[in-house]
């Protein structure tokens, strides 16, 4: 332990531990910005700065370990000037059209700004004379580098917890940007479009592409007919936007509000995640097999699961030789949109071309999913619009609701119906969890032979998770799974992913199954959810989806009612031919850049 | 342009095919090439397991390890204080006008790239040029005349 005085008030710390930390711990608060919890040290924006008695010049507390006999001053008049000058030298290289900025309010520049810098600016502004043009090549993002001040935390985000890199720092000095590769559009790069960047982004110069007005035009169209779906990871967040502690779980007042935003049904992805567990069940069942009884070496082994959009761009650029390995189930968000436009207004008698699917997620990469082009099995586009939790939020002070307030409310029907097994899609783990609910009752009859349902191995926040399922008592179609044991591992976080889908392509380890999601701690934790997310408040939403799980009357995705009807309606059987057309899609390779 | 073809998988045998064999690598293309392509960074980083992002903005950093395309003769003319004040605008005008190039470009039959450089060291015999890594110092109109020429043949 060391023993250190901050302000005065002594405390004592773990070795190693930096001064910005043991503030902490006295309630002292020294601003940051370049620093994030879910990141390495930075120390570049400097903002941190505080004074440590004898030594020559101030210290960047993020960066700083502790010493012994050390005596810091976090407010001294030293340190406050140079706060100030270094908050007005970042102003002086960032567009601060504040009022019309997506960011206004929720900019931790702004904020600083307001603490250390108002009245009078002392540096000439920088950003007029430079020809900065916003990239809005991605449909997720846009990355506007007036607006950038170089902490780089999306570069460090894109590479520690993405292994993509999609960003770097280039040129120098006076040049120096945060650039693709030669400067390319973000839409011709290896972006995943996952958003952890601009979840992370201190200021608006990353900010996920909005389409409110987009939504509201067609509220407001009295011709359309408005069907909103709802991810499971957002019930779990969007309270934190609106008033509430993170681990909230808001889903009767989320309905509520989208009712009285004015869409026309209000309806649940969760209703096609058990639909795609039952799609992506059937075709892992079927692929073991024509492998274990057909002996068909075609047919690949591990299967990948597919409702992560921003993973499966990932796996397109960095491993195409995998692609055979991806399951080609849609994402339920995708699923949900060819029915939309197909059963949903057929059994509505709704003219489909009157139909506006809008979808609310915790991700920006759904943005990019529901424009690819494969995404259109309906004769339509099967999802037109996506909108992050963010923006859900923002329409919904737009509309001057009290989401406080508001009543609890239940959804719409048809595809409004979900089960637990659903709702833990938004869960690192979830995925898994929900198909082997459904898998191995399917081969023997009988639920998971786990307490309560609760398949406790492939929850938690553990990088790279795997367990091992033994199948015994099979029933006859089954019989050749008899003893088998079902080798699943599950990775969050592309850098996990990366490791993951490695050490199967080299032959280093082997599964049947795995899950992967592009985020950290899964869709709880994805690019569209409130900022700021990190690791404390990602357990939090955790800690909710699976207590959401808990209290649902049905907890396994092939019971619930809605499914069982949509295949004697309409879908006829899983991985049918119907399902095919509408709810199974394929893969592209693309390049290494 | 350059093929890439196996010069970048041979020079990552050569160097390794850790983070730090990025800037020897680099280094080596540009003595033999002048520039780096897309596609060899592009394949630098396939070889290294990093971005190729990453592998433009380490080499976007170093003035010396150009990313556009590069005539087989680099000129760079000193354009700090020193050689300013003893007459580099003159140097920089006689260049232009043999090569009929503009600072920045390169001729049309790729021979020759004329850039500035920051200063290169060599104040007390300013003005002072590279051309590749050779120095030339004390240069008047009619030496860089001479120097160019010599690069013609």
């Amino acid at each position: 332990m060391v023993t250190l005085k901050i302000n005065e008030h002594e405390i004592k710390v773990a070795e190693g531990t930096t001064i910005l930390d043991a503030a902490k711990k006295l309630s002292i608060n020294i601003p940051t910005l370049c620093n994030h919890q879910d990141l390495c040290v930075a120390g570049n924006c400097r903002v941190c700065v505080v004074e440590q008695k004898g030594a020559r010049t101030l210290v960047a507390a993020c960066a700083m370990p502790v010493a012994e006999g050390m005596e810091i001053n976090t407010n001294s008049l030293k340190v406050r000037n140079a706060r100030k000058h270094i908050v007005e030298l970042l102003l002086s290289e960032h567009r601060a059209d504040c009022t019309k900025c997506y960011k206004n309010q929720n900019c931790e520049l702004q904020t600083l700004a307001n603490e250390f810098s108002f009245g009078e600016h002392i540096f000439l502004d920088l950003v007029a004379g430079r020809p900065y043009e916003i990239d809005r090549s991605s449909p997720s993002f846009f990355k506007d580098d007036s607006k950038c001040i170089r902490c780089q935390r999306c570069v460090r985000t894109c590479s520690e917890l993405q292994h993509v890199s999609a960003i770097a720092v280039a040129n120098k000095g006076s040049h120096q940007k945060i650039s693709s590769f030669h400067d390319r559009p973000m839409s011709h790069v290896v972006c995943t479009n996952c958003g952890q960047c601009v979840n992370r982004c201190p200021t608006g110069a990353l900010v996920e592409k909005t389409y409110i007005d987009q939504v509201w035009d067609a509220i407001y169209d009295p011709e359309k007919h408005v069907v909103v779906q709802t991810a499971p990871a957002v019930r779990v967040a969007l309270g934190e936007d609106l008033g509430f502690d993170p681990g909230v779980r808001v889903t009767g007042k989320m309905v509520a509000a989208l009712r009285q935003l004015g869409f026309d049904s209000v309806l649940d992805t969760d209703f096609t995640a058990d639909l795609t567990i039952v799609e992506e069940g059937t075709e892992l069942l079927t692929r073991l097999k024509k492998v274990l009884v057909e002996g068909d070496q075609k047919v690949a082994l591990p299967m990948f699961t597919s409702c992560s959009p921003g993973w499966i761009k990932f796996i397109e650029h960095k491993f195409p030789h995998m692609l055979p390995n991806l399951s080609t189930c849609k994402s339920p968000q995708q699923m949900f949109g060819a029915l939309a436009k197909t059963f949903y207004a057929e059994k509505r008698g709704i003219d489909p071309s009157k139909v506006v699917s809008v979808s609310i997620m915790p991700c920006t990469a759904k943005k990019f999913e529901a424009d690819r082009p494969e995404m259109r099995s309906s004769g339509y586009k099967d999802i037109d619009y996506v909108l992050t939790t963010r923006e859900l939020a923002v329409m919904i002070k737009q509309a001057g609701i009290n989401f406080l307030s508001l009543e609890d409310e239940k959804y719409d029907s048809i595809m409004g119906a979900s089960t637990g097994a659903a709702v833990i899609f938004g869960a690192t783990g979830g995925v898994m969890e929900a198909a082997l609910r459904t898998a191995y009752e399917i081969i023997t009859g009988r639920p998971v032979p786990f307490t309560n349902l609760d398949i406790v191995p492939v929850r938690g926040m553990e990088g790279v998770k795997e367990a091992t399922i033994k199948i015994e008592g099979t029933k006859a179609d089954w019989k050749f799974l008899e003893g088998a044991e079902l080798k699943v591992a599950i990775a969050h976080g592309l850098v996990n992913a990366n490791k993951l889908v490695k050490a199967v392509s080299t032959g280093k380890a082997s599964y049947h199954f795995i899950e992967i999601m592009a985020c950290p701690g899964g869709c709880l934790g994805g690019g569209g959810q409130p900022i700021p997310t990190n690791i404390e408040i990602r357990k939090k939403r955790m800690e909710a989806i699976y207590s959401e799980d808990t209290h649902m009357a049905i907890r396994k995705s092939h019971e619930n009612p809605e499914v069982v009807a949509i295949y004697k309606e309409f879908l006829e059987e899983p991985n049918g031919h119907k399902s095919h057309k509408l709810l199974h899609t394929h893969y592209v390779k693309r390049e290494s850049y | 342009m350059y093929h890439t073809g196996n010069m970048v998988k041979e020079l990552a045998e050569k160097h390794g095919r850790k983070r730090e064999s990025l800037m020897p690598i680099l280094q080596e293309i540009i003595t033999k090439h002048n520039y780096l392509t897309d596609d060899a960074m592009v394949a630098v980083a396939t070889e290294l397991d990093i971005s190729a992002a990453e592998v433009y903005g380490t080499a976007s950093f170093y003035t010396f390890l150009d990313t556009k395309e590069r005539g087989r003769n680099v000129i760079r003319v000193c354009k700090t204080i020193t050689c300013s004040m003893k007459g580099k605008n003159d140097i920089i005008s006689t260049l232009e006008d043999i090569l009929k190039i503009k600072v920045g470009e390169t001729t049309p039959d790729k021979m020759f790239t004329l850039l500035e450089t920051n200063c290169i060291g060599w104040c007390h015999k300013a003005p002072a040029m590279l051309i590749n890594d050779m120095p030339y110092t004390d240069l008047t109109p009619e030496t860089v005349i001479d120097v160019v020429k010599g690069y013609m043949r």
